[in-house]
């Protein structure tokens, strides 16, 4: 009985597919998915962007209704001859250093250190990568309490009692970086202990027969296969370390915390000089477009060995 | 698919409809996030009772204030009928099209003769001087200090102090008894300070706290009417000034080189400093024990005279205009006539607004209303403000950078913040074709 009954709901089943099929083919399926995609992109990423950059080349103030005119280049001109401007990119690039190479150091390090067999490796990993998932205006709130200068933790563990860190010009950059080097350090370690655990153990067995020393198996196996890996964590945050905002904005404002992003943001935002900060904005873009353009052709030549 | 389309179409569109027709039977007013705002909402239950137009206190918190008004003035936008905003935006707000001309309403009022006159100074009227208004003084404000009663007043101390200085440790009537007295109380060993003053540098904090200072030693921002700073901005009385603010700086907790008034409150209520610098806006939070664990031992003083007798306090407080955008500008119009009524005015201040009907300032009931109205009102007569030009904001970036640096940072002299700040604000007024 159960069988006519079977083999009657299979053959009303497959009318209805190939109806389905005949409706749309796979043009038209493959279009449903890209044009949405790329009407979003049009509209929210190259119309702006293309419409900030004639925007650069001209006085417009959002904050008022005066008519718009033409400068020409004179934004950027202005610009890279405003001494401001450029201390802004300098302390940057500082900032940029400082943190990325921290965040290296720091993340390749627990990275080797899990690499190992070790117990609750598991559970370290997770509770390591927890700075990373909070947001970043908290974890700056929240490392301006620790550095509190009266009852902060950071005084009391580097036995530094009193030391000022955020109002302080010789250190509040520094200050600044190690939290992004504490939040953005389980990323380095991600990835460079994906690029770890992707080494074939025969490497390493075949280094000890040849009894390699520990820095030899390190420099000639373990680093070059996971360069790769590593640097595209270092691209990543290069990027972003090059954009930082609401760190530095909400633990300190000294002058000398104030990265081109604040800078950018005070620009179009509080002054409200938009064709100059769209102008900045573009600035900026180009400084990160060429650090990555450089990374990714040493990342390539890497691959290429 | 086309039927769904044309339903969700058909739904949204009479969503929209339905928003439109609510919007036009009520009145938003948009404002920072503070008590005051929520004074205001209840003040406008009133009017609704009255009138049967609902109002509604829109409001956001204070670092997103200038920015979310200003980008809905730019997109010509009507969700905000009324902005209560600083005094600084009245030149942007007025030469952008952004504020309704308020001056026939001031005449027909005569609204300059009911409010106190530094108010309508400085927040109705721009440019300066000119017989223009653009907005209602609506909450008054200005930078005071409230103290530890209990310190100042410990016999010990007292005999302490007399024997060190020379006169009685009192309510300062001067900045040098001031600066004196924050000297006296500054003992970091006993985690105790001698004062609190802004410094954050994110707005117009700092800038607040040391003019303040610079107008009360007899210097000023510059002149006004010609826009001419060179020779003002960095004069011997504004450099004393900021050598001033320095040493002032130097008696603040450690790591007060971020602050504004949340920090100056937190000075007092946990037991930091002997006096600390804020508007008076914020001290309704040191008055009450919940919030405050010294509320009966907090007194409060105007900010005192300078070396030649004059005395200044900066202007804080904002004025209600009416946005240009708005589909509801004749019921907006109507709210202010209510507004400004002098009953309405008494309600405001019994509610804990900060009124600047000079009638009502000056009355006995209102001065003795709590511990603070006195030196309110004795500040709501002396107040002095910022520039209020449209590129205030790129005046008020030069002045951090630069007197940030010196006070807080400890760069450079004070020669050099004022004389470079005064290189900076030419340029900028020359920018702006202000001065030749």
């Amino acid at each position: 009985m159960s069988q006519p009954a079977l083999t009657g709901s299979t053959q009303s089943a497959v009318p209805a597919q190939s109806d389905a099929g005949r409706g749309m083919s796979d043009l038209a399926i493959r279009n449903w998915f890209i044009i949405p995609t790329i009407v979003f992109l049009i509209v929210f990423n190259i119309f702006p962007l293309l419409y900030s950059l004639g925007y650069s080349f001209t006085d417009y103030r959002a904050s008022m209704n005066d008519p718009v005119r033409f400068v020409g280049l004179q934004n950027y001109r202005e610009l890279l001859e405003d001494e401001y401007v450029w201390a802004n990119f300098v302390l940057t690039a500082k900032y940029v250093i400082m943190s990325v190479a921290g965040q290296v150091v720091v993340g390749f390090g627990a990275a080797l250190l899990l690499n190992r067999s070790i117990p609750a490796k598991g559970v370290l990993t997770t509770l390591l990568m927890l700075p990373m998932m909070m947001c970043m205006a908290v974890v700056g709130l929240f490392w301006q309490l620790l550095y509190n200068p009266s009852w902060g933790i950071v005084n009391y563990v580097f036995f530094t009692e009193g030391k000022v860190w955020l109002s302080d010009p010789d250190v509040a950059l520094l200050a600044i970086a190690i939290t992004d080097i504490w939040m953005w350090a389980p990323f380095v370690m991600l990835l460079s202990l994906a690029g770890l655990s992707a080494i074939p153990p025969s490497l390493y067995e075949a280094a000890a027969i040849d009894r390699a020393s520990r820095w030899f198996v390190f420099r000639h196996i373990t680093l070059p296969l996971v360069a790769p890996l590593l640097l595209i964590a270092v691209i990543f945050r290069t990027m972003e370390a090059f954009k930082t905002f609401d760190i530095a904005f909400v633990m300190a404002s000294m002058d000398e915390t104030e990265l081109v992003a604040i800078k950018l943001y005070k620009m179009a935002f509080q002054e409200w000089q938009t064709g100059r900060s769209c102008a900045l904005a573009y600035i900026v873009l180009l400084a990160v477009l060429a650090i990555t353009n450089v990374y990714v052709k040493y990342l390539n030549r890497l691959k290429a060995r | 698919m086309l039927k769904a389309l044309s339903r969700i179409v058909a739904a949204a569109a009479l969503l929209g409809l339905a928003q439109v027709a609510a919007a036009q039977g009520q009145l938003t007013i948009l404002w920072a996030q503070w008590d005051p705002a929520n004074y205001l909402q209840e003040l406008v239950k009133d009017y609704e009772k009255q009138t049967g137009t609902k109002v509604v206190v829109e409001t956001t918190p204070w670092p997103d204030f200038q920015n979310k008004a200003f980008k809905e003035f730019t997109a010509k936008g009507s969700a905000y009928d009324m902005v209560v905003g600083d005094s600084q935006w009245l030149g942007a707000g007025s030469t952008g099209g952004h504020y309704v001309e308020l001056t026939e309403f001031f005449k027909k009022n005569k609204v300059a003769e009911v409010m106190a006159p530094a108010t309508v100074a400085g927040y109705a009227e721009y440019p300066g001087k000119s017989g223009k208004y653009w907005a209602i003084p609506l909450e008054g404000d200005a930078t005071g200090f409230s103290y530890r009663k209990d310190w100042f007043e410990d016999p010990k101390e007292k005999a302490a102090f007399k024997a060190k200085y020379g006169y009685e440790l009192d309510v300062p009537k001067t900045w040098k008894e001031l600066g004196d007295i924050a000297e006296f109380f500054h003992r970091p060993k006993e985690k105790r300070y001698g004062i609190s003053v802004y410094t954050d540098n994110s707005y117009d904090a700092l800038a607040m706290g040391i003019e303040n200072v610079i107008f009360s030693y007899g210097g000023d921002l510059g002149d006004y009417a010609t826009y001419k700073v060179g020779g003002i901005i960095n004069s011997k009385e504004n450099i004393e000034a900021l050598k001033f603010y320095k040493r002032l700086y130097g008696y603040t907790p450690p790591d007060w080189g971020k602050t504004f008034f949340q920090e100056a409150n937190q000075g007092i209520t946990e037991g930091l400093v002997a006096m600390s610098m804020n508007f008076f806006a914020f001290f309704p939070a040191l008055a009450n024990p919940t919030t405050n664990k010294y509320a009966k031992v907090t007194g409060y003083f105007a900010s005192p005279k300078g070396p030649t007798g004059k005395q200044f306090a900066a202007l804080g407080g904002q004025g209600i205009s009416v946005v240009s955008y708005s589909k509801n500008k004749e019921q907006s119009m109507k709210f202010l006539e209510w507004f400004i009524r002098e009953d309405v005015q008494k309600k405001w201040a019994d509610l804990g607004g900060y009124t600047c009907n000079a009638a009502i300032l000056k009355s006995d009931a209102f001065r003795k209303a709590t511990p603070y109205n006195e030196a309110f009102y004795q500040s709501m007569f002396m107040v002095k403000d910022f520039w209020a030009v449209p590129e205030y904001a790129e005046l008020l970036t030069a002045a951090n950078k630069r007197w940030h640096s010196f006070v807080v940072g400890g760069k450079g002299t004070a020669d050099e913040a004022a004389n470079g700040l005064a290189k900076d604000w030419e340029a900028t007024f020359k920018k702006y074709g202000r001065a030749k």
